[in-house]
This record gives structure tokens, sequence and C-alpha cells, in this order.
């Protein structure tokens, strides 16, 4: 066996492939959290991207350079729409965000209308016509170690990269992004300085719906890659917990996306392997972790060191100033 | 500011509690409650009879087959009964709701598809003598446990499909290492790896079976990750034992010869696809359903063979050695020959060692119902844990 088959870099590689989907979508939460309103209709909002992802690759006739970006941009248009029911419950009506984000993952989610759609469409019975697959970036996918890790991945993770860089970017080094803070932080102060709330909190809310939608279609495109009702099993809620695994900072969010990836890999990996240790008990580390950090998360003074937006979760209006 | 804001807020409230309300009742319409179809006029004269599928009917896999049991029966049957069926319906408290629901509609019959449901299934036969109750997959009477008279469990030798796959996993594989991706350590699925591996060794003596546990019925993620965990370990055969066809593109990727589980996929990936073990639900049902109509129907405990056609075989891959395929047809023809009740007629054609190396079945020995529903060992040559 070549070094590549050596059991770290087979994780790693795994790690980044299958953390992409998190990525995204833990991105697209933190800025609606960053604007002081949760959003539990990951899950949700990811099915309604990789669903129309997946029907765009299918119908859509045109090379692969113009049928999967018209793709991804079909599945970030879906996901924001459900986000915008969202923001219009929410911001508007001021209904209980975790009340609202709920429902838009049953209504979108495995067995509503992503299964609705999927079905009228006739989407899951072969494979999307067009796909992403892995890049031999540079010609260094075979390269020792570092190859399959970081030359070998599709085009999906590279752009997961750049919007890593670009939303830390924004959120800490730009003036709307400032304002996008105070906005969270303190809605009330932000307004009287002349910040349109409701303006950003809309805007963040479906920005962020859309990028779940991306994460959606990397199953329906990259992971799977065909439509499979329910497809997302699930990643939508750990993208939740890893916005406060990576305390509201993208680049730490992007650690913990990695990390998730690893310890599922490394489950199904030492197995392979031969190694018998209990794979529940490493089937269950990641929700272990997530649970310690949401302990220490969860009491309120701890919460504000960590990063979390003062002001999440709670409506604002603005006649109580 | 001002002083309405109250009112106003309340006004609003009240509008976005309305609005979620309609989300939440759109979400129920268009899940379980809401797709049922009939066939047949509902005039005196016709048998009214239910299926209840844990997944969608277009999942590709278990649902769709059983859907396609259930449009068998409509189509021969035509004007004599009227169908009926819910779908998603999760294993859970639902469920109970669901067979009061169908019963209260008339349904004489039921058919529920999924494990889970047993224990609804029984109750509800206690309480309403006069409808007959179908349990696939059930293994109360084989177990001996007491159930009522009206309530019946059917399924199939899948293992039996699975041994003859084997047989051309252990001609495909080059350097006898075959990896396989499975869901849970349960008795059906290990005897259906034991199967596969003795078809395997049946013609290739050092064929090993790598086992991976994903421990999930449905994750197309993790059921991916696992065959290249497999891949990655030296596998260059793949059995997916899995609904989803994510598997597939790992063995495509890797140029792979790769086994499905009870679905077709020689169209999508007809440059690895092999065959796959599947279940043809739909003679059974309609022979129950003919029994409602005549008045015969019986508890029965039916164990489907290949020859009966009940258990069999998906499409052969284009990429599958002529020889390997007459090897496959000749144990079809085997199974076939023999009885229609027989099934495992291979278990006993030479001692059978455990992992540990000692004898779980004795040359001659016919394995029962009973032993299947209850294997819990691996044979030897398979790698991994049969308790997961």
């Amino acid at each position: 066996m070549s070094i590549n088959d050596n059991i770290f870099v087979v994780i790693m590689a795994s790690a980044i492939f299958y953390g992409t989907p998190l990525v995204f979508a833990s991105l697209g939460e933190v800025l609606a959290e960053r604007s002081g309103v949760l959003n539990l209709g990951v899950e949700g909002m990811m099915l309604l991207g990789a669903v129309a992802a997946a029907w765009v690759s299918t119908n859509v006739g045109g090379p692969a350079f113009v049928v999967l970006p018209l793709a991804i941009l079909a599945a970030m248009v879906a996901a924001a729409l459900g986000a915008a029911i969202h923001a219009f419950l929410t911001i508007t009506l001021r209904v209980n965000q975790i009340i609202s984000g709920l429902a838009l993952t049953i209504f979108a989610g495995a067995a509503g209308l992503s299964s609705y759609l999927a079905g009228i469409w006739h989407l899951g019975q072969s494979p999307v016509a067009h796909q992403f697959l892995r890049l031999d970036v540079f010609g260094l996918a075979d390269a020792p170690v570092v190859g399959p890790i970081l030359f070998h991945q599709t085009l999906l993770t590279y752009i997961s990269w750049i919007f890593v860089l670009g939303a830390s970017f924004y959120l800490f080094k730009t003036r709307m992004g400032l304002h996008l803070r105070a906005v969270g932080e303190s809605p009330q102060t932000a307004d009287s300085v002349g910040i349109p709330v409701v303006r950003y909190r809309y805007a963040h809310v479906i920005i962020g719906g859309s990028f779940a939608g991306i994460a959606g279609a990397c199953f329906s495109l990259m992971i799977v890659p065909t439509w499979v009702d329910g497809m997302t099993a699930g990643q939508g809620w750990i993208a939740l917990a890893l916005v406060i695994f990576g305390f509201w900072r993208p680049d730490l969010m992007l650690v913990g996306a990695y990390l998730f990836g690893a310890l599922s890999s490394l489950s199904l990996t030492l197995q392979a392997r031969g190694f018998h240790i209990s794979t529940a008990f490493l089937a269950a580390l990641p929700y272990v972790m997530t649970i310690v950090v949401l302990v220490i998360a969860s009491n309120a003074s701890s919460r504000r060191q960590l990063g979390a937006p003062a002001a999440l979760g709670k409506p604002y209006e603005r006649e109580e100033r | 500011m001002d002083t309405k804001p109250s009112h106003s807020n309340r006004r609003f409230r009240s509008v976005g509690i309305v609005a979620l309300a309609l989300l939440g009742v759109f979400a129920v319409v268009a899940t379980a409650c809401g797709k049922s179809s009939s066939s047949g006029s509902s005039s005196g004269g016709t048998v009214k009879a239910a299926w209840i599928y844990v997944g969608p009917i277009n999942d590709g896999g278990w649902t769709q087959a059983h859907n396609a049991g259930r449009e068998f029966v409509a189509t021969q049957l035509g004007s004599k009964v009227q169908t009926t069926y819910k779908e998603n319906v999760p294993e859970g408290p639902e469920v109970a709701q669901v067979i009061n629901d169908l019963i209260k509609d008339g349904n004489k019959i039921i058919f529920a598809t999924s494990y889970g449901y047993k224990e609804a299934m029984q109750a509800a036969a206690q309480a309403n003598p006069t409808v007959k109750f179908e349990m696939a997959t059930g293994d109360s009477i084989t177990l001996g446990q007491t159930v009522p008279s009206n309530y019946n469990e059917y399924y199939g030798a899948g293992e039996d499909s699975l041994y003859v796959t084997g047989i051309a996993a252990g001609k495909a594989t080059k350097n006898n290492t075959i990896g396989v991706s499975a869901p849970f350590p349960i008795p059906e699925v290990i005897r259906g790896i034991n199967a596969f591996t003795l078809g395997a060794q049946s013609v290739n003596p050092a064929a090993k079976v790598n086992v991976v546990w994903t421990k999930t019925w449905f994750d197309p993620a993790v059921e991916r990750q696992s065959a290249e965990s497999l891949v990655s370990a030296g596998a260059d055969t793949l059995f997916s034992h899995q609904d989803s066809p994510s598997a597939g593109e790992v063995a495509k990727a890797n140029n792979l010869p790769w086994f499905g589980y009870d679905s077709d996929q020689s169209g999508s990936y007809s440059s690895v696809w092999q065959t796959a073990a599947t279940y043809n639900w739909g003679p059974f049902e309609l022979s129950e359903v003919n029994k409602v109509i005549d008045g015969t129907w019986k508890q029965n405990n039916y164990y489907g063979t290949i020859a009966d056609n009940f258990t069999g075989l998906a499409q052969y891959g284009s990429t599958v050695a002529a020889a390997t395929k007459s090897a496959m047809d000749a144990e079809v023809a085997k199974a076939k020959a023999g009885d229609a009740k027989a099934f495992g007629w291979y278990w006993g054609l030479a001692d059978r060692q455990d992992q540990d190396g000692k004898t779980v079945i004795t040359k001659g020995q016919t394995l029962t119902m009973k032993d299947l529903y209850t294997m819990s060992y691996f044979v030897k040559g398979i790698s991994g844990s049969p308790k997961g």
C-alpha cells in the first residue's frame, strides 16, 4: 500500500469531502445568527436546495460548465425562498424563531415539500446528468499525503474555502460586517445610529438560506449524487451545532466541520481495517462533543465570551425602544 | 413610542400563528395522511385492501418494491379490489392511528411493510377479529410467540439470492477481498452476509469478506463513506446491503464490480453493476387478498423462495462474465428444481465454522426458519464483528 492509503490520509481526505456541505450550511446559519435570527430550518432549506439542484442537473440540457452553475443557482434560490418565509414570520410577524424554524424544516424537509417536488418531477430514478467530480488540481492528486487531502477534492470544496475567507473578512473587516454584528448584539443601538435593522436581518437570513441551498446541492450533485428523499439525513442539525461549536466564527466552524467529517470516517475506516472497537462509541463522539460545547455555551455570560450575538432569538420591536 | 404597539403586535402575532398553522397543515397533508390512491369502484362486491409503507413510494428500493406488489394486486383483481396505501408512516405510536383509520375506512386486509409496525399490528388484530393483518418481515410466529389467529407474517429467503450473488462476487474479485457495507447487525442482515460469503467461497475458497457497519438504514453520505473506507482498506469488489445507490459512485470512480441490494441499478451504473437480491411481493399478496375474497384466509407464516418466485435476482450487469452468469443461472435452476418450500439448500453442503473456528452447521444439516431468524454469528472468512 502506498502512503496515500495510510489511515490518516484517508480520514483527512474523507473529512474534507464530507465536511463540505457542513461548511456551507454553517456559514449560512452564522450570517443569520449574527443578525440575531436563529434559523432551525437549515435541514429543510438544504433539502429544498438539493431537490432544485437535482432537477436542473437532470433536466437542463447543455455542457456541465453551464448546467452545474445553474443547478447551484437554483439550489440557492429555492433555499432562499424557504429562508424568506422564515424571515417574514420571525422579523415582520415576530413569531417565535424556534417554532418558525422547526416549521420550516418540517414543511420543506423529508416527506415534506422537497419530497413532494421530487415525486412530481420524477427525480431519483438515476444519477443526475452532471455532477461535481473530484479534480486533479495542478496534477498533484497523487502527491504523497497532501495530494488526496488538498488537491483531489471537488470544485465545491474549493469554493467553500473562498466562502470561509470571504465570510470572515466580511464579518470582521468590513463596515457592513460591523453593522451586522451590531444588529445581532443590540438592534436598539444599531437602529438608533441609523442601521436599518429589519433590512439587515432580512438580507442575512435570506442569503444565509441560499448557502444552505448550496449545502443541499453538495448532496445531490456531489456526494450521492442523485435525489433521495431526506438525503441530508440530519446534517442540517449538525451544521446548527457547528455554529456554536465554532463560536460563531467561520474559520473555527470550518475546523469543526472537518472534525465531524473525520469522526464519522474514523469509525468506518477503523472497521474496514479490522480494528474491532465499539462503533457505537465512535459514532456518538461528534454528538458528545456537541453536548459539551452546548453545556459550556448554555450559560449566558460564557455565551457572550464565546461570541454568541446577544440579541440572538429575540424579535426586534422598534416600539419597545 | 406610541400607545398602539401592543395592539398591533397582537394582530401580527395572530397572523403569524395562523401562517404557521397553515404551514403545519400543509406539511402534514403532504406527508403521511395525504397520499392514497384506489383502483376499481367502491361499490359492493369489492374487497378493500390497504398497504402501510415506511418510506416514499419512489424510494428506489424497499417501499417501491412493496408498492409494485400493491399495483400487481390491483391490476390482477381489477374491480374486485380497492387498494389504498399510506406512505412515510413512521415506526412508532403513529402507526396505530393509521391502522385504525384504515379499519374505519372498511379495509378487510392490511399489509404492513416495516418490522417496527409489528406490535401495533398485533394489537389491532386482537381488537379487530374480522380484519386480516399481514406483517412483512415479522418474526413473532417463527419465534413461537402468541399472536392472534387473524394476524399473519410473511417474508422471503433473501439470503438465498445473496448466496447466488456471492458466487458472482467470488468470481469477480481478483485480490480475494470483497467489501460489504451493511446497515445493522441483526439476524436478517447477518444471515444474508453469511450466505453471500458462502456463495463466494463456493467458487473461490480464498475469498475474504470485509464487513463495515454503517449503523443506519438510510444515510447516503455515510453509505458512500463506508464504501470508500472499504476500498482504501483494499477491497476490489463491493456489495452494499443498503438502499441508496451512493456506494455505486465509489465503485464507478474506482472501476470496481458492484453488487446492490433490493433494486436494479443496471441502467445507471452499467460500467460496474453486477446484480442484486430482490423481492417480489405481488404474487403472495395477491393470493392472500384472493383468500379474503373467497373466505379461505388462514395464518400461514409464509417464507418465500426463489422456487416460488418470491425472491430473485436483479438484471445481470453487462460486465458480468458469461461463465459467471451461467454459474449463477445454474444455481438458480438448482433452487427452482427443489420443492417450492425449500430454502437454504447450501447451508449444510459442508461443515461450516464461525469466525472462531467453532462448527456451527454440520454437513447435511437443514436450517429451520428459527435458526435463520436467530442467526448471530459470522462464518469463517468474514472480517468484522457480528455484534457491530
